[in-house]
């Protein structure tokens, strides 16, 4: 084994090169003076003092709302999709376990096209009401839209994380739970929701954290008004060109995401420290 | 003692395999019942009917006189201690053997002093605190007996509970379940493959076989009496032979005939012949009923497991007397050592 070690050298500088530097150079931005002038730096927190403007601040916020409600959602639809999948045989496990990842095989951007043709005022869904003789409804470019692209595109991670606790929790505790007086409500709520709960948490980490900072959908799907975090960045970046202040949001950006991932790691540790000390109290 | 439990006649199949024949069974109150066999003989599948974790194919399981099959398990007052034990990793001690008692939402005072009674009972006095995940193995496994007496079941089933156990801790625990069933006073039906925790447990033992079973008795009865050639290979060691039951108390193999205490079957009948290891004394070759030679000795601590060789075969003898191979002995036996079984298949 131990001669194999030196082929991991090429990927040390491919990943230096190519995701190490850039990071640098983003801090750098952050902290220097707007200039194109590339060796002419000078030291400045004012990129993010400049974020601290209400109408960023409520971008920073509208973020995170969706985000949120983009986890809950997926929470309640990931969760009983993911415990009728482990309940299943084997192998429709595997084929339903097939069928909620192979939307992820095409790119994010292609999906989000396909929802725009279904979507539109003269898409797909209008076109069936128009049939039936209802009223067309205006979808695109709307919070429902957004939402609706949101889910769509993070419930397989939601699924997925949960379904794997799920599937690994030994059956023989269902069984002594039922043994032990417990019908299946109470077998679920005592027994299956506490054990699968690192699932959820796992979850909410892999759609909370890409739903933040995602640019693709809202713009999309919310059209050009719509403007989360990271259509904010991409803006700076592209649009206008402040590549400084666009870096400083994204440092802010990539602390409110540490933040949030030792929040969910310190609840995690806390429920399965209380579960083990207090148990059944919790519910 | 009442009949509590009764099986009739329980058919039941995995895919296209036959795991039970036709079982029938009734177990008693307040009875240690052993269900003993190898590896897949159906016993644990016997249990999981009984706990309402499978169903049967056919036939039907009565409790009390009143037909169970369609009882879910959680409504039935049976409780199971798991073969891996199954005690909830989220929870503490106090918690897993509370698990039952607040399920059926008994106050808070009564659930403590249960617990408590339950954690004296099970020698675990001062663990209530402790994470389930941070015992040893003796220790969850008297959590899982805890947790299920605490509900005070009519019946306890235990599914091969001392398996991981290490042969100490075995032997500790077995005579240890024995005092706790006498204690609480409840029927036990116990699950294991081990003859000797069969033996030293049980009140009544009922061995199986591929789905079948082979014979109920007390252990002394399993064991002095085996009704069958498996029985009697499975129980103990045993040289097993082929012979002719020539009339009542005459039995005939090895080309010899012995005077025996066994009748009843049909004259010039082959059967199987049973000749306990410890049964058979080796003494001066004059003095003995068959005539052989000592082929290896062997010592097992509190015995010498010899094998004697004779023209016919070669007979497993334990004594407590060192002797030395390839010296010509005689071997000598009662009439009443020798145990008569039908053949397999034609009783």
């Amino acid at each position: 084994m131990k001669g194999y070690a030196s082929l991991v050298k090429p990927y040390i500088f491919w990943m230096s090169l190519f995701i190490v530097v850039p990071m640098l150079l983003i801090v750098l931005f952050a902290f220097t003076e707007h200039g194109n002038a590339l060796m002419a730096f000078r030291f400045t927190l004012e990129n993010f003092f400049r974020f601290f403007d209400p109408v960023f601040i409520k971008v920073l916020f509208k973020s995170l709302e969706v985000a949120l409600i983009t986890t809950l959602f997926c929470i309640l639809l990931g969760y009983p999709i993911a415990y009728i999948i482990s309940n299943a045989s084997e192998r429709a496990q595997t084929l339903l376990i097939l069928l909620i990842t192979l939307p992820m095989w095409i790119n994010m951007l292609v999906r989000t096209y396909a929802w725009i043709s279904i979507l539109s005022d003269g898409g797909i869904l209008n076109s069936i009401f128009e049939f039936l003789g209802l009223q067309p409804i205006k979808m695109m470019y709307t919070d429902f839209a957004v939402m609706l692209g949101m889910v769509y595109n993070f419930l397989p991670f939601m699924i997925i994380s949960i379904y794997t606790v799920l599937a690994k929790l030994d059956r023989a505790l269902i069984h002594a739970s039922h043994d032990l007086g417990a019908n299946p409500v109470q077998t679920f709520l005592r027994i299956v929701l506490p054990l699968s709960m690192p699932g959820v948490i796992s979850g909410i980490t892999l759609v909370f954290l890409p739903a933040v900072s995602t640019f693709v959908i809202p713009k999309f799907l919310g059209g050009g008004q719509y403007m989360l975090i990271g259509n904010l960045i991409e803006n700076q970046f592209i649009t206008v060109g402040e590549w400084n202040f666009g870096s400083a949001i994204s440092l802010i950006m990539a602390m409110i995401i540490m933040g949030s991932m030792i929040l969910t790691r310190k609840i995690d540790r806390d429920a399965s420290d209380t579960a083990s000390v207090e148990g059944g109290k919790l519910w | 003692m009442r009949k509590l439990i009764e099986f009739q006649n329980i058919v039941k199949s995995f895919n296209d395999s036959l795991v039970l024949k036709g079982i029938n069974l009734s177990i008693h109150e307040n009875e240690f019942v052993t269900l003993l066999g190898p590896s897949g003989c159906g016993k644990t599948t016997l249990l999981r009917i009984l706990g309402g974790f499978i169903s049967q194919n056919e036939g039907h399981v009565y409790f009390d006189d009143i037909e169970i099959s369609n009882v879910p398990p959680y409504k039935r007052e049976i409780n199971t201690v798991f073969q891996r034990y199954a005690l909830f990793p989220h929870m503490n001690v106090f918690d897993n053997i509370a698990f039952g008692l607040r399920i059926k939402k008994q106050d808070k005072n009564t659930i403590e002093q249960k617990v408590r009674k339950m954690l004296k009972l099970v020698n675990l006095e001062g663990y209530q605190d402790r994470p389930v995940t941070l015992l040893s193995g003796g220790q969850q496994q008297r959590v899982a007996i805890a947790r299920a007496l605490v509900n005070e079941p009519m019946v306890l089933l235990l599914d091969e509970p001392l398996g991981a156990l290490d042969l100490k801790l075995r032997k500790e625990m077995q005579i240890e379940l024995k005092k706790i069933q006498r204690e609480v006073g409840i029927t036990f039906i116990y699950v294991t493959h081990d003859q000797e925790e069969a033996l030293t447990m049980s009140d009544t033992i009922v061995v199986m076989n591929a789905g079948e079973i082979q014979q109920i008795g007390t252990p002394r009865d399993i064991y002095n009496e085996p009704e069958n050639r498996f029985v009697a290979d499975f129980i103990g060691e045993s040289n097993i032979i082929d012979g002719v039951m020539l009339e009542d108390y005459k039995v005939k193999f090895d080309d010899q005939t012995f005077e025996c205490i066994d009748y009843g079957f049909e004259d010039n009948l082959e059967v199987d012949i049973v000749l306990r290891p410890e049964d058979i004394d080796i003494v001066p070759i004059d003095m003995g009923r068959i005539k052989g030679f000592i082929k290896t000795t062997i010592f097992k601590g509190v015995h010498f497991e010899v094998v004697v060789e004779t023209p016919y075969r070669e007979w497993i003898i334990h004594t407590t007397d060192k002797v030395e191979v390839d010296k010509e002995v005689g071997l000598h036996f009662f009439p009443e050592d020798i145990h008569i079984m039908y053949k397999m298949g034609t009783y």
